[in-house]
């Protein structure tokens, strides 16, 4: 590979200027991809490395890719990008949000590489371009669910860390359960980690000796999934909501749906864009509409008109009639955030730091 | 039958083979390992020890590279050295690392946006005293109650995680971060940057301050009566306790100088490599240092070049990930093998292999 | 909100604490014979993917469990060889094998990332378990929970009332003088060696088959090194590394219980409690010096060279 690598190099030297462009289209595109974890860990990364196979699968020898699962953030992220930058790497994918420094300072070195950064905000340089999924849609659609399954009205969501992401989708989970189910009360257990599958899996058994009975969790093991199966076994009625993968095998219960980090169609699209020359860097946040955020099968527990209910739900978001954010929307300090028919700005999601009204307890901080 | 007999003195000339040996037989087993992954051999090999070094395409960037790797495993590894040679157990690098590091950041931005050149050594010396007066807890334990640093320092690690993720996302959060977590970017701010030193070496001050520990460390060990005493207490506790050499003074010496130093790694590595505080800022470099001690048989040279061969590792176990498709969890097993086979044949060094039945000495 | 129910606590602190315990009570007698390895998280996790991987294949969960402690020993072996006939430093070459159990499990358990485990049923006491109280505590876990109580009972027995364990004890206390007396330092040693492996292996295991249950690369996340932290916590006896781990599960288990019950403490406080306690702890008890120093092997950590 080296090898070849060499002899595009000596190629290009050569034929500057003449045959440059030629050669270009000769070879086949290169992406690169950065994981924060291993890709084995079928959440998070391995979401984004379904995205990368898409890309291969859909371009077929126009493109090549790359890649490097548990990179560390800092100087290991900042020195593998470089690396592939200077391997020949046309674009790369920067898929953790603690990538977001190291993006902007390889980008600054390499003008003609294009960068792309998952989750973050910041964009320093022409040629980076940040991405993120309105991951609080398919929030809004399991809350509603969870609202209306629940019979003890306790539900529970086994959260990462205190961020604006994390609270935007544990807002938006309560706000829809609460609207099918006024009663509801919301559980929130922080296990700061977003991978620790024996911490997790306590975390449900926590909330399930609590009376919880819907669980939902914003960390990728499939632990609590696997507890909630447990507790079937001994006679509990629990469910639970595959994140970030399908995890179907715990279908049909505990889990009764899903929420799918589907990255397929941003990645063939910009891939697209770069190979027919459209590409432009830009700020992304796609989400139902784009298909970049999908409900996973809702199964035969839930009974037909809650599913058809959580359709309809799924199709006015997909439509652009509904957003989940949609006031009246007060805060948990009783103050208005949304006033009646107002609509979240962005600005306003991506930095949420307080819970809505109903909510009980505190945001660590 | 085959025995080992003890040589007198180690052997000169097997102390300088056997990272030769080691090295020639990882590539021997790690070649195997590659195959049966399926991938080129040999072209794996290069990719790992010679391309980061060598090759036209990555060796200009790679090789500061390795001063960027190496330089935190060195510093830390010369302060646990010393504790080490004298059996006291430092576990918990990694957590003095992440305490120097926070210290140090805690107090630079306490002054932001002040613009002052006496900012950055001040948060130095910040980022040593942290480290070290994290060192300091099982230190006092250990001399006041006997307990055991193994362990406290161990759990301190964890403790100071938490107090990482609650600082990225409470005090020391960017409040131009929008909520997001992590603190603002130190390696942007003039008054708190650690740059590189000379442009396209890597040289930072953090590996200035590694080589430095290197040297001081040679002179303490030869040249001076603490040296002696710590190498004294290693060797022969109770001769040491004749010789007059305090323990309870040797405990807080050793593991305060090797708290500072893991503290002074993480400083220098959040105001300049890694740039800021955030939820994962410590990547193991504590744990990863023990093992650099040791390769390097706790001795400063040793450790030097211990620090390079680890870093060298991980840059050409990057490209060849990338490069050749080889996963991550190989090139963990390869590293793996290369310390199993390091640490292996040092018996060569120390020790004659006999063939055949021998009179038992 | 409702209170915390102390009976099922107690209950899930058992299952949440076994893994480490096995992992511990193994290198409890590892380092009795003078040995030091700090492989434990390598081994616990090569138990795991091994555990995990045969019980899929064969759909039982006890073929998993056996598997796993040979798969431990094996890899202990590794360290066995390295540190007992090449006479390699003790601590590096346990670091050495933590990572390298990590690398080449998850190399092994590529193929099985996201299957689910056959399920490892609780022992079935009849009316016993239904019993207020001490049926949850005591007579509703799986086979592995009492064979851990079962295997802390043994290796107390044997260590303090048997020859093979005074001989055990003799050769971590001084290797030349119990080779002075004919004992067979090394092979003794890869013994304790193989059997600390063999305990991080089913311990392993017992987190991928039933604590968790599945496999994931890392998913050991840091158990190993709380199994050793354990050691030193009961200063090298057996009963105390049942306190020791139920401790630290209890305190990890009771913490994330109350977050779910609601009550304000802060959560960086709390999610920090288990290491700081596990210290005050120990603290409290190394003030009985003298009584601490006696159970630590004197030997270990040492090589062992006969002709030395």
């Amino acid at each position: 590979m080296n090898f070849r690598l060499a002899l595009k190099g000596a190629a290009l030297a050569v034929a500057t200027g003449l045959a440059g462009i030629a050669s270009a289209q000769d070879e086949p595109l290169k992406v690169g991809f950065i994981y924060c974890c291993p890709i084995g860990d079928l959440g998070w990364s391995y979401q984004h490395d379904v995205g990368r196979q898409a890309i291969e699968e859909e371009y077929g020898d126009r493109v090549e890719t790359i890649f490097q699962e548990s990179v560390s953030e800092g100087a290991d992220a900042e020195r593998v990008m470089t690396q592939m930058a200077l391997s020949g790497a046309d674009i790369i994918f920067a898929t953790s949000f603690g990538f977001m420094d190291a993006t902007n300072n390889v980008a600054a070195r390499f003008p003609d590489v294009q960068f792309e950064h998952a989750t973050g905000y910041k964009r320093e340089h022409p040629n980076v371009t940040t991405y993120n999924s309105r991951f609080y849609e398919g929030r809004a659609v399991v809350g509603h669910i969870a609202g209306k399954m629940t019979e003890t009205n306790k539900i529970g969501y086994i959260a990462s860390y205190p961020i604006p992401e994390v609270i935007m989708g544990i807002n938006s989970f309560f706000l829809h359960a609460q609207k099918v189910n006024p009663d509801v009360e919301l559980t929130v257990v922080w296990v700061y980690s977003w991978f620790d599958p024996a911490k997790e899996a306590d975390a449900a058994r926590a909330m399930i000796e609590q009376g919880v009975d819907v669980i939902t969790q914003h960390t990728d093991s499939t632990a609590p999934q696997a507890a909630a199966e447990e507790a079937i076994a001994a006679g509990t009625r629990v469910f639970t909501f595959g994140q970030a993968s399908d995890m179907l095998p715990y279908a049909p219960a505990p889990r009764i749906a899903s929420i799918i980090d589907n990255w397929n169609p941003y990645y063939i699209k910009r891939v697209g864009q770069l190979l027919d020359g459209t590409y432009e860097s830009m700020e992304s946040w796609g989400g139902m509409p784009e298909g970049e955020v999908v409900i996973g099968e809702i199964t035969d527990e839930v009974p037909a008109d809650i599913k058809a209910e959580a359709e309809a739900m799924i199709a006015a978001i997909t439509a652009g009639e509904y957003h989940p954010f949609t006031g009246p929307i007060m805060k948990q300090d009783g103050s208005v955030f949304l006033a009646e028919g107002e609509v979240a700005t962005d600005e306003q999601l991506l930095t949420m730091n307080f819970y809505i009204e109903g909510i009980d307890g505190d945001i660590p901080n | 039958m085959i025995r080992l007999e003890k040589r007198p003195n180690p052997s000169r000339l097997w102390t300088a083979l056997t990272p030769v040996v080691a090295v020639v037989l990882t590539m021997i087993a790690g070649g195997i390992l590659f195959a049966a992954l399926g991938k080129d051999p040999f072209e794996a090999l290069r990719t790992i020890f010679w391309d980061p070094l060598f090759s036209e395409q990555f060796a200009a960037f790679s090789r500061p590279q390795l001063l960027i790797k190496a330089g935190p495993l060195i510093l830390i590894a010369i302060g646990l050295s010393l504790g080490f040679r004298a059996g006291i157990w430092n576990i918990g690098a990694e957590g003095q690392y992440i305490m120097g590091a926070l210290c140090g950041a805690g107090l630079g931005l306490a002054f932001y946006p002040t613009q002052s050149a006496l900012i950055f050594p001040a948060m130095v010396v910040a980022g040593a005293l942290g480290g070290w007066a994290w060192a300091m807890i099982p230190a006092v334990l250990k001399i006041r109650f006997g307990t055991n640093e193994i362990l406290v320092s161990l759990m301190l690690v964890y403790v100071a995680e938490a107090l990482l993720a609650s600082a990225a996302l409470g005090i020391l959060r960017s409040p131009e971060g929008g909520g997001f977590p992590g603190s603002r970017n130190l390696s942007q701010i003039d008054a708190m940057a650690n740059p590189e030193l000379i442009a396209g070496t890597g040289m930072h001050w953090g590996v200035v301050t590694g080589f430095a520990a290197v040297i001081a460390a040679y002179v303490l060990l030869n040249r001076h009566i603490l040296g002696y005493q710590i190498k004294l207490t290693g060797q022969a506790p109770r001769a040491a306790r004749f010789a007059g050499v305090n323990p309870s003074m040797l405990v807080a010496l050793c593991l305060g100088v090797s708290g500072a130093l893991a503290g002074l790694a993480g400083l220098f590595e959040v105001t300049g490599p890694a740039g800021q505080i955030s939820i994962d800022f410590n990547s193991g470099y504590g744990f990863t240092a023990i093992i650099v001690a040791f390769l390097g048989r706790l001795h400063p040279v040793g450790i030097l070049l211990a620090g390079l061969l680890m870093a060298l590792t991980y840059i050409g176990g990057e490209l060849a990930q990338f490069m050749l498709g080889i996963p991550a969890a190989a090139i963990q097993a390869f590293q793996g093998m290369l310390l199993f086979f390091l640490l292996g044949v040092d018996v060569l060094s120390n020790y004659r292999i006999r063939i055949g039945k021998g009179a038992p000495a | 909100m409702d209170a915390i129910n102390p009976v099922i606590l107690i209950a899930s602190l058992i299952v949440a604490s076994t893994p480490i315990l096995l992992a511990a009570l193994g290198e409890l007698v590892c380092e009795k014979a003078g040995v030091l390895n700090l492989g434990v998280e390598g081994m616990m996790i090569f138990g795991a993917i091994c555990g995990f991987a045969i019980a899929v294949e064969t759909e039982s969960p006890l073929l998993g469990f056996l598997c796993a402690a040979l798969a431990g020993a094996a890899l202990s072996m590794i360290f066995g060889v390295l540190t007992q006939f090449l006479l390699s430093n003790q601590v590096a070459t346990g670091l050495a094998l933590t990572l390298f159990g990590l690398g080449f499990s998850a190399l092994v358990g590529q193929g099985y990332v996201g299957l689910k485990a056959p399920a490892t049923p609780a022992v079935p006491f009849g009316p016993l378990a239904d019993l207020p109280v001490v049926g949850p505590i005591l007579f509703s876990h799986d086979a592995m929970v009492y064979a851990s109580i079962a295997l802390v009972a043994a290796v107390w027995y044997v260590l303090a009332h048997t020859r093979a364990g005074l001989i055990l004890r003799a050769v971590g206390e001084s290797h030349d003088a119990a080779h002075a007396l004919g004992y067979k330092v090394v092979r003794i040693r890869l013994l304790a060696i193989a059997f600390g492996g063999a305990l991080a292996g089913l311990g392993g295991a017992y987190l991928s088959l039933v604590r968790v249950p599945q496999w994931t690369e890392g998913m050991t996340a840091g158990a190993g090194w709380i199994a050793l932290a354990i050691v030193v916590f009961a200063s090298w006896r057996p009963w105390r590394i049942v306190l020791g781990a139920y401790l630290f599960g209890g305190i990890s288990v009771l913490q994330l219980n109350l977050q779910a019950a609601g009550i304000k403490i802060p959560v960086e406080l709390l999610s920090m409690s288990p290491y700081v306690i596990t210290i005050v702890v120990l603290v409290l008890m190394s003030r009985d010096r003298t009584r601490t120093a006696l159970n630590a092997p004197a030997a270990l950590g040492r090589s062992f060279h006969a002709s030395s």
